[in-house]
């Protein structure tokens, strides 16, 4: 479903409506949140760049991950960076998240030693005032996309953060008004959903209309104890489940279910069914003879052509079911054998049915009604 | 250089891996995770003792919380690596934070952990214009959390600005910590360390063996490297078990079973 989550970005928001919001969520089980957040962001802005989604620039607030990190984000997916300035800004408040660095620096009289950065990128250094983020945030993306009716696409790369430094009210404040704001078109944040209490998840999850979240592919039994079974972790640190939760504005709810699998190149989703196959093969014992199908065969059964079906040789396939076929109670109830008199050497077997509400092949027990 | 014996924990790190970056961990948060029954010390003694030894350009910037100087450099003397010397080559920069006592909220000066910080980045800058590969160790984030008033955002906040400087924009240091898992095992502390686990890109895990203490087999490690997706395109996870025994002068590394 990772495909209609980016469909439903790229859509934007409706005149007078919120703005669509996701919630991408993960824990440690399965630590891959960002995983996903990248491979929205990069389906966002091939979309952006192609112009054609509605939002023509993306804002990345940077909490969790610093700006050069996206930046060969971008340059490994292939994307020009160089011209990306019409399109991204990154607002960076991952270097310098409480203005410490900028302190000393300005009593020791140090230069930045940031080197060049290629997408433009602002520094925000007060992450505590949340309020002053949001006019921020409204600011950059006006700077990108102008002051007209056009809109901008708000990524968000770690709400935990965000919540570590400020209230729950403020962030959901902050969130609030992001939606609402008439130059935004989606937006969609990460978050750790074991950073924090149940209410806090409960609240972001309220206020987005997608909800996508990373979950292990197994659950071990007793958490902690798990964490030595190697074979385990392996696994669920490739794959996992992808559950997503569409909210309708009439206040329909879908929810769906899909496989990530995670690649060197990134991140790939594939439907659940093709995966249980495998699944039910892993819970079959082991025996000596095989139970399951390979392709091949399957394929050949599917080919093999099931006796009293004549078919191939031009004629209508004629299966008989006991009643009186159109073709014959057309011809004035013959007897079924009667078009066939050339064939009368070979023997023919005559069967008249006794009434038309007698079930063929009934279950019935025909001596039911003797009285031994 | 060539013939050095690696051994289970320094290929698990990727220690071994020369011809990668100048010094493997550039840029990368190592989190040391160990209980009471299992200290983790000796991994940091193992890290500090190849990086010195490995790298001729590398050094380490350490933040004593839990050990004076004296502690590190009778157990580093053991390994064959001498502490002092390096402090004078100016490779080691040793910060002693024992007795460190952050004032109390609420009071005037209260900025949280930011002279700490400030002091790590002078050493930093000054090291930088070396062309030095850079580690910052601390040895307990526990005891930080003590000096801290038992503020657990302050700590956070310190490691975030650590993790900071390990990204390619800034320095590209290596920064390793160590933390005791069993002190945030109830409930609502737990934040600290899960909020550490997302961050780490190396976690390594000291336990005792499930079945109780052995003679020969002093606990269990589990390395998992979490390859991120910055790095040269490739995100794998590589996990990593094996035993080990702990001897005077080195540790002994060696597959479940296979000792004998």
């Amino acid at each position: 479903m990772a495909d209609s989550i980016c469909r439903t970005l790229r859509d934007g928001a409706l005149e007078g409506e919120l703005a669509p919001t996701l919630t991408i969520k993960d824990s440690l089980a399965s630590p891959f949140a960002f995983h996903v957040f990248s491979h929205i962001l990069l389906q966002l802005s091939s979309h952006v760049i192609a112009q054609k989604s509605q939002s023509q620039g993306i804002v990345i607030v940077a909490l969790s991950r610093s700006p050069s990190s996206y930046t060969s984000l971008l340059k490994m997916n292939g994307m020009d960076v160089a011209s990306s300035n019409k399109w991204i800004h990154i607002l960076d408040c991952y270097t310098d998240p409480l203005g410490w660095k900028d302190k000393a620096r300005k009593s020791a009289n140090v230069t930045d030693p940031s080197q060049q950065i290629s997408l433009a990128t602002s520094s925000y250094k007060t992450v505590k005032d949340v309020d002053k983020l949001f006019l921020v945030i409204a600011e950059l993306g006006r700077g990108l996309v102008g002051e007209n009716k056009a809109r901008f696409c708000v990524a968000i790369d770690s709400l935990s953060e965000l919540l570590r430094h400020a209230s729950m009210q403020s962030v959901a404040g902050l969130l609030s008004n992001l939606r609402s704001h008439d130059q935004i078109s989606s937006m969609f944040g990460l978050l750790h959903s074991d950073l924090h209490e149940e209410r806090a998840v409960a609240v972001l999850e309220y206020m987005s209309s997608m909800v996508a979240s990373v979950d292990p592919y197994h659950h071990s039994a007793d958490g902690q104890k798990g964490c030595l079974e190697s074979s385990l972790y392996d696994q669920n640190f490739t794959k996992g489940k992808f559950n997503v939760r569409f909210k309708r504005r009439n206040g329909r709810v879908r929810v769906t279910c899909e496989e990530f699998k995670v690649e060197p190149g990134g991140i790939s989703f594939s439907p659940v069914s093709s995966v249980d196959g495998t699944v039910i093969a892993g819970i079959v014992p082991k025996v000596q003879f095989n139970l399951q199908l390979s392709e091949k065969e399957r394929i050949d059964r599917s080919n093999v052509v099931l006796p009293f079906e004549h078919q191939g040789n031009g004629k209508p396939i004629q299966i008989y079911d006991g009643r009186r076929s159109l073709e014959e109670s057309n011809s004035e109830a013959n007897p079924i054998s009667s078009g066939k008199k050339e064939d009368s050497a070979m023997g023919e077997i005559i069967y008249f049915r006794d009434s038309d509400d007698e079930m063929p092949d009934s279950d019935e027990d025909p001596d039911d009604d003797l009285d031994i | 250089m060539e013939q050095k014996n690696w051994n289970l924990l320094d290929e698990a790190l990727g220690l071994n891996n020369n011809n990668a970056k100048p010094w493997p961990l550039c840029g990368r948060f190592v989190l040391v995770e160990d209980c009471v029954d299992t200290s983790a010390a000796f991994v940091l003694h193992q890290i500090l003792k190849r990086s010195f030894s490995s790298h001729p350009s590398s050094a380490v910037v350490f933040l004593a919380f839990s050990h004076p100087f004296s502690h590190y450099d009778r157990v580093l003397r053991k390994l064959g690596c001498n502490l002092a010397a390096q402090r004078d080559n100016g490779r080691l920069f040793f910060l002693d934070m024992l007795m460190l006592q952050c004032p109390d909220e609420g009071k005037a000066n209260h900025d949280g952990l930011a002279s700490v910080f400030e002091q790590i980045e002078r050493v930093i800058t000054a090291l930088h214009q070396d062309k030095k590969f850079i580690s910052i160790m601390i040895d307990d984030i526990s005891f930080l959390e003590v000096a801290a008033n038992g503020s657990s955002n302050d700590v956070l906040n310190l490691v975030h600005y650590c993790h900071t400087l390990t990204s390619d924009s800034e320095y590209g240091c290596a920064f390793i910590a160590l933390d005791h898992k069993d002190i945030y095992l109830n409930g609502d502390r737990t934040a600290v360390m899960l909020e550490m686990e997302f961050l780490a890109d190396i976690l390594v895990k000291a336990e005792p063996l499930a079945t109780g203490l052995a003679k020969d087999v002093h606990g269990q490690l589990m390395v998992l490297d979490k390859e991120t997706q910055h790095r040269h395109g490739v995100s794998t996870v590589k996990t990593h078990n094996f035993h080990f025994k702990i001897k005077e002068n080195g540790i002994e590394c060696f597959y479940p079973g296979t000792k004998i």
